[in-house]
């Protein structure tokens, strides 16, 4: 709630237009039915004509005072809403920037994203609204009952009772039937979830023969819905024949005791009259209210999701210790070093990697190799330090990686992630994600490398093809080969290709290994596979099985003394293929 | 007309629910009638009020009275009117989804192949929400709309005919204004959903892909892009919500105006009278109510008319839906004994008829054979289980299964014949025994257990929190590929039939437990008819027969020596792997 008055104070004076000059309608509302009782209790009663002509020009400039006082706060609320959500969301986006890997794990992708479009948008129509009604209506109920008691003390006490009721009914009945409409949507989501099992299974379903015990099952969540709905349906049908008497039933009183009133001269029929209208325009607005805080309900809770991701703080706080160049002319030959590092991702049950320790020499090849689940993207994700281990140190160059700045990492390391993600844009704008200056030679020089160039000159426009959201206009292997182009562009001195050849055919992934053996020679490469066959021309083999090492070393070596290994090798090459 | 006939179906979608339709027509008939009636009583009662100790205390008790006893109806009216119309709506959609349901499983496979599952869903939940919420609204207001228009307008025509044709002629004004508005505009709210449309686009990119766009320190221009679109929004944003919010202080406008009209013109008539349009202080009052209550329909229909033209495209798209093709069974069945033999005789298939795909397939796999299918991506592996499990029909030729075509058999009949672990590693909704005795819902624990153990699943569902009762949710989302996998092969396990087909069915495991499951699997294959696809050399090895597809049509048969002795396309794949 807080950072949403951060926001809303920079349209300062929107903020305070808008529910003023909506408090103004109401005031011209208000004054309507006071009018019209002078009206009937001088213009008629002492058969005025011009002095109802002028009451009747006062009414019409009370309309259109109103229209212009409703219009121009209509605009102030609609401009502090729509500014303060472009804000909000202009933060959020900003916010999610900041967060490290393990933040966007805890927190989902999807949730993100619903944080940023739907909630936002539920803020910004609560903030339109809240504007807008929330002043008006306590306004009107308020100025009703005030002017009420101008007209008659007695009379307008039974105002305040009925307010009384009428709010005890309205809310009342929002807070009983709130909960039953949840159980409505919960159950909404059941019917929903089966129709969607029913169609994503439906090979299973039909392989099994079992339709008809997914009929039933449908049924019952269909009848579960169908009761939940009655339910709720029977008891909010009571609100307003509820209100209804409530309202009328102050109307009979006014008439009884305004009728004793009149008669011995205390008010007039005009008044009795101007009641009964204000009487009716409470019950319009409170019913508004108890709207308004429903939407005012849901845009809170909105609120609060979103104010959950800005509270997210996130773990990765870089070091500024060492500079880049420190870095860069770094003497020592060692690129990267592990020294027992184990690592435990938040909320799982068991550590994915387990007291691991290497060291790698600046120009070698290492592959990383094990089944799934064995830790092997884990342990990669440790060098550029998306993650930080849970225990033990990771060393680059010597140093630290905590010790690192953001800069420094990042230009340090290049990673070709295991599922290949490209942007809308072309295959050049794409690429410049590896280097924002590469010029066109580059480019080149990188698609050879990652055996991409070919299929890119044959596309129509080259390296300007425009590229679909998501690269959806690619095949598997192309957006591989150019997510490894990417990757090359960065030029670092450490290379990470995750799984990154599993689209590609045995004939160009081997072309790629030869291509990547021609980098400079202090060129670190990390080759992570569940092929024997990608990775055992490696100067350095890492063993994988359950977060553990179970071996490293050479190709022979391994075959020699590491069963799993062997194991992984004979389940591709059988020994009598050799 | 399209229109006609929907309204003709949607008819007889609330035909059993007649007599509650009519008691809730009665009911709001009532209820229009008695909340018109109450401003001319107290309107009456009103008129007693003469000041001076003049007033007639009898005549308004009389009144009141008669309010009271109005008010009474009139509530109980209004609550049975809602409450059978809730009731009424709700059944009707219950009706509707379970009958889109049973269609659902009537349909060919081919159907849920070619629609999005998005969109399918969509139409039994939101385009049922939406046809009940414009039924409703039907239901309840368009019809006590217009009756209370009507009826307001035969009694103000009655009371004084001047001021009923001001009322009459100036209030739908009202429609014109909020017409005019919404129509202008109109392309604020497009443009505004189309900016929003591609900031939403931009959003999903670039946080899905946010570890990327982290990996290559990409933040600064993200937020860049992100910021441009977000400006342009917030001018769309502004224009769309400012102008539509115009559209009720405008009616609100003409309605006062109205509200004067009725005011003065009336004031005038109690002064001066005239013939027959005498107006008393209490007939005042009535028309004051009257030009309100006449007014306020005006300003919801038009609403009223968007819904229902929203609900008659939701029920149209839900009618198609229901107009679809269903499959046909034979009527003679024919259940031949179960052997495990499969003939295929000139087989022809396409998905699309100007695609030619499988075009004369021939096969003659005899009981226990092993066949393996290996080929491109593409090439019809897939298309054959198609074929094989009946999901599918051939265009022509013949489909032979212990000696008599599929189609002379029901589907269940066929599909019982089979065992099988498909690429899509499916789960239903439900916990992990249940998913794994899914085509044999009698086994007992032991058999279940001793499944799993086969599949090499037994050692990660103990590991689940709740062991084998953990429930499954979102089709799979709590486990990995490779172990949902492991459940759909101890599912096969449990039920074992005379044939099994196994399509990928080890693709998201790795190759060690792999080959741990082979064992298991040769077991399973012992003296059974089994069709393996697999893009895995390995897994196909051992296979009697083993089919080389590429383009719909089996370019190599044999086994594997002989296939590599060929020197052919197998051959080729096989020695690709080692180089």
């Amino acid at each position: 709630m807080k950072y949403l008055l951060s926001y809303l104070k920079k349209y300062k004076k929107e903020s305070i237009l808008a529910p003023l000059f909506k408090c103004l309608e109401a005031c011209f509302d208000l004054v309507v039915p006071l009018i019209v009782a002078d009206i009937i209790d001088y213009g008629i009663a002492g058969g005025d004509k011009g002095y109802i002509l002028s009451r009747f020009s006062l009414l019409v400039l009370m309309a259109v005072l109103g229209l212009a006082s409703s219009v121009t706060a209509q605009y102030f609320a609609a401009k502090a809403a729509v500014g303060t959500s472009a804000m909000l969301r202009h933060d959020l986006f900003s916010k999610i920037q900041t967060l490290g890997y393990s933040e966007l794990d805890k927190v989902g992708t999807s949730t993100l994203i619903t944080r940023m479009t739907g909630d936002v948008n539920q803020i910004q129509s609560g903030v339109n609204m809240f504007l807008r009604l929330f002043m008006r209506s306590p306004f009107i109920v308020f100025g009703a009952m005030i002017l009420a008691f101008t007209i008659d003390f007695e009379l307008a006490m039974l105002f305040v009772a009925a307010i009384l009721v009428l709010f005890v009914i309205v809310f009342g009945f929002m807070k009983i039937t709130n909960p039953m409409y949840k159980k409505v949507q919960e159950n909404l989501d059941g019917v929903t979830e089966e129709t969607r099992e029913n169609l994503n299974g439906v090979r299973v379903i039909r392989a099994f023969c079992r339709e008809e015990t997914q009929k039933e099952k449908f049924r019952r969540h269909n009848s579960m819905l169908l009761a939940s709905q009655i339910k709720v349906g029977n008891v909010s049908a009571f609100m307003n024949p509820l209100t209804y008497l409530v309202v009328n039933t102050v109307v009979i009183l006014v008439l009884w005791i305004g009728a004793s009133k009149v008669d011995s001269g205390v008010i007039m029929s005009g008044a009795v009259i101007a009641l009964i209208n204000y009487i009716g325009q409470i019950l319009v607005e409170l019913v508004k209210l108890a709207n308004l805080i429903v939407l005012l309900g849901k845009s809170a809770a909105s609120l609060s999701r979103v104010g959950k991701v800005f509270e997210v703080e996130s773990s990765l706080v870089y070091g500024s210790d060492v500079s880049e160049k420190d870095f860069c002319e770094s003497q020592t030959d060692e690129a990267v070093r592990f020294e027992n590092v184990s690592m435990h991702y938040d909320g799982a049950g068991e550590e994915s990697l387990a007291g691991i320790s290497f060291t790698v020499k600046k120009g070698e090849t290492v592959g990383i190799i094990g089944g799934t689940g064995s830790g092997k993207s884990t342990l990669i994700n440790l060098i550029p330090r998306f993650y930080d281990a849970t225990e033990g140190s990771v060393y680059l160059n010597g140093f630290n990686v905590k010790t690192l700045d953001k800069e420094t990492l990042n230009n340090a390391v290049a990673v070709v992630p295991q599922k290949s993600l490209l942007f809308a844009g072309t295959i050049k704008s794409n690429l410049l994600w590896g280097n924002k200056n590469a010029t066109d030679d580059d480019i080149k020089t990188a698609l050879e490398l990652s055996q991409a160039a070919e299929f890119v000159a044959k596309k129509e426009k080259g390296i300007y093809e425009v590229v679909e959201q998501g690269g959806a206009n690619l095949s598997g292997g192309q957006k591989q080969r150019l997510s490894i182009a990417r990757a090359l562009l960065k030029n670092s001195k450490i290379l990470i290709l995750d799984d990154s050849s599993s689209a590609l055919d045995f004939a160009t992934d081997a072309a790629l290994r030869r291509g990547l053996k021609t980098l400079t020679d202090d060129t670190t490469v990390f080759i992570v596979s569940q092929r024997t066959g990608s990775v055992c021309h490696a100067d350095k083999i890492i063993v994988l099985d359950d977060g553990k090492a179970v071996g490293i070393g050479r190709h022979e070596e391994l075959l020699e003394n590491c069963t799993v290994y062997r194991e992984i090798y004979e389940s591709q090459f059988k020994k009598e293929d050799m | 007309m399209k229109n006609k006939s929907s309204l003709k179906r949607v008819l007889l979608l609330i035909k059993p629910y007649g007599f509650m339709i009519f008691m809730s027509v009665l009911c709001s008939v009532i209820s229009v009638a008695a909340s018109l009636l109450i401003p001319i009583f107290s309107g009456k009662a009103i008129d007693y009020m003469i000041g001076d100790g003049q007033t007639v205390f009898g005549e308004i008790l009389k009144f009141i009275i008669i309010i009271a006893v109005t008010v009474g109806a009139a509530c109980l009216a209004q609550y049975f009117s809602s409450a059978l119309n809730n009731r009424v709506t709700f059944k009707i959609c219950n009706d509707i989804r379970n009958k889109v349901n049973e269609k659902l499983h009537k349909l060919p496979v081919s159907y849920t192949d070619s629609h999005r599952t998005g969109d399918l869903v969509s139409r039994v939940t939101a385009d049922v929400d939406s046809f009940a919420d414009g039924l409703l609204m039907g239901f309840t207001q368009l019809f006590t709309g217009v009756l209370t228009i009507v009826a307001a307008l035969v009694i103000m025509l009655v009371l004084n005919w001047v001021i009923a044709l001001t009322v009459i002629i100036l209030t739908p004004a009202s429609i014109f204004v909020a017409k005019f508005i919404a129509s202008h505009t109109h392309k604020y709210f497009k443009q505004q959903s189309a900016i929003r449309g591609e900031q939403t686009a931009l959003i999903n990119e670039l946080i899905e892909g946010q570890k990327t766009v982290k990996a290559f320190g990409h933040e600064e221009e993200s937020i860049e892009d992100f910021d441009e679109v977000n400006k342009r929004l917030e001018k769309a944003a502004l224009n769309a919500t400012f102008y539509s919010s115009l559209v009720n202080p405008s009616t609100r406008l003409i309605n006062n105006v109205v509200y004067a009209f009725v005011a003065l013109i009336g004031a005038f008539f109690a002064i001066t009278g005239g013939v027959g349009m005498a107006m008393t202080v209490g007939g005042l009052s009535v028309f004051l109510n009257y030009a309100g209550q006449y007014a306020k329909p005006f300003n919801e229909i038009s609403g009223v008319i968007t819904e229902l033209q929203n609900a008659f495209t939701c029920i149209e798209r839900i009618f198609e839906l229901l107009d679809e093709k269903e499959i046909v069974e034979t009527d003679t069945p024919v259940n031949p004994t179960v052997k495990g033999e499969v003939e295929l005789k000139n087989v022809a298939f396409s998905y699309e008829p100007e695609k030619p795909l499988i075009t004369d397939l021939n096969l003659d796999v005899k009981k226990g054979q092993r066949v393996a299918i290996v080929g491109p991506t593409g090439c019809g592996k897939t298309t054959l289980i198609n074929l094989l499990m009946r999901f599918y029909d051939t265009d022509s030729g013949e489909i032979i299964v212990d000696g008599v075509e599929i189609k002379d058999m029901t589907r269940h009949n066929l599909r019982l014949r089979y065992g099988m672990v498909l690429q899509d590693t499916w789960l239903c909704h439900g916990t992990v025994k249940e998913n794994i005795s899914y085509g044999k819902p009698d086994a007992s624990d032991e058999d279940i257990v001793t499944a799993a153990k086969a599949a090499h699943a037994h050692s990660f569902i103990k590991r689940l929190p709740q062991g084998y009762d953990t429930v499954i949710i979102g089709g799979g989302a709590n486990l990995s590929a490779g172990q949902r996998q492991l459940i759909c092969i101890a599912r096969a396990m449990l039920s074992l039939p005379q044939m099994l087909i196994l399509d990928e069915a080890t693709s998201s495991i790795d190759t060690r437990t792999e080959l741990k499951i082979q064992s298991a699997f040769a077991v399973m294959m012992k003296g059974r008819t089994s069709f393996i696809v697999a893009h895995r050399l390995s897994t196909i090895r051992e296979a009697d027969v083993i089919l080389v597809m590429r383009d719909g049509q089996v370019i190599e048969q044999g086994n594997h020596d002989e296939l590599l002795k060929k020197g052919g396309f197998y051959a080729n794949l096989y020695n690709s792997q080692f180089d």
